[in-house]
């Protein structure tokens, strides 16, 4: 059992970084990798790590592969997209609808027996000793006692790296249509005669200023 | 399963990334096989956390994917201002740093 589901997560995992190394529409590649990370995911539960599987089929293959959708689709990739493959021949249509069900699916049971942990209570392997409970080795109680007791120092590193990460992407992909002529208005504080006009506020970000 | 095979797919998810990461020149790919190599590091603690039995490979997991999305963030806020200004989205051409 342990060994037939380590092969076919294998297999996927592989398959899925070779789709994305070789396809040419980003948006396959894109596609490819979400199947690896599921992939990943059941590695991870063959290995105990219940919570890290979690996080990364909802946090990775949820919402930063939106993310990616989102920008591949802005940005626009080469080749035809998978909307008008949608709206093609019928066929093709309901293929691609029936994998994506397929694929909402497996996602779910990985999630559940992620979630509820004891499921692969049946599953031998090589390691040190394993007995579902609150406080065993890779359950949630176990990481976040983790987190906030020797590993806290990271914890907080990790959270002003996301706020860093979060201004450093609004502040890249902000439009800059710079301001009209006529700089009025007379300084009203101190901040106000260090910087030309409006530079760095909403108004320069939205092309006029408040009336 | 012993822990090798575990570490036999991770070292070939971690050589396909660095693969892509040569090879391809739009730079969404290129972020993508970056994500494969940081998977194929994760792949590699979690392994080694469950050989040895603590918790330690896995907190380094998860702070490993969070530095990965912060550089997706980051990354992907670099393909839009690129993309804002008309630049060609691709790699061999923007090499105005080159000299």
């Amino acid at each position: 059992m342990s060994a037939v589901l380590f092969f076919l997560a294998a297999i996927g995992a592989i398959s899925g970084a070779v789709g994305v190394v070789m396809l040419r529409n980003p948006f396959y590649s894109v596609l490819a990798l979400v199947g690896h990370l599921a992939s990943l995911a059941v590695l991870f539960l063959l290995l105990r790590a219940e919570f890290v599987a979690a996080v990364q089929v909802v946090v990775y293959a949820g919402a930063v592969m939106v993310l990616y959708v989102f920008v591949v689709a802005y940005v626009g990739g080469e080749g035809d997209s998978i909307g008008e493959r949608l709206r093609g021949p019928l066929h093709v249509g309901s293929g691609l609808r029936l994998g994506g069900a397929v694929l909402v699916g497996g996602l779910l049971v990985e999630l559940l027996i992620a979630l509820l942990g004891t499921g692969l209570e049946a599953v031998s392997g090589y390691g040190a000793g394993y007995s579902p409970g609150p406080r065993t080795y890779g359950t949630p109680a176990y990481i976040g006692r983790l987190l906030l007791t020797r590993f806290l120092l990271a914890f907080e590193i990790a959270s002003f790296l996301l706020l860093i990460a979060a201004v450093g992407a609004v502040v890249l992909a902000r439009r800059r249509r710079g301001l009209d002529e006529d700089e009025g208005g007379e300084p009203l504080i101190g901040v106000d005669l260090l910087r030309r006009g409006e530079i760095g506020t909403m108004a320069e970000g939205v092309g006029r200023r408040p009336s | 399963m012993s822990i090798a095979w575990y570490l036999a797919v991770s070292a070939i998810v971690f050589a396909l990334g660095a693969l892509g990461v040569i090879t391809r020149r739009n730079p969404l790919v290129v972020l993508l096989c970056l994500e494969l190599m940081l998977n194929g590091g994760n792949l590699a603690l979690i392994a080694f956390s469950r050989m040895w039995g603590n918790g330690d490979g896995q907190i380094l997991a998860l702070i490993v994917m969070t530095v990965a999305a912060c550089e997706v963030c980051i990354g992907l806020g670099m393909v839009v201002a690129i993309h804002r200004r008309r630049l060609p989205i691709d790699l061999d051409e923007l090499r105005e740093l080159q000299g």
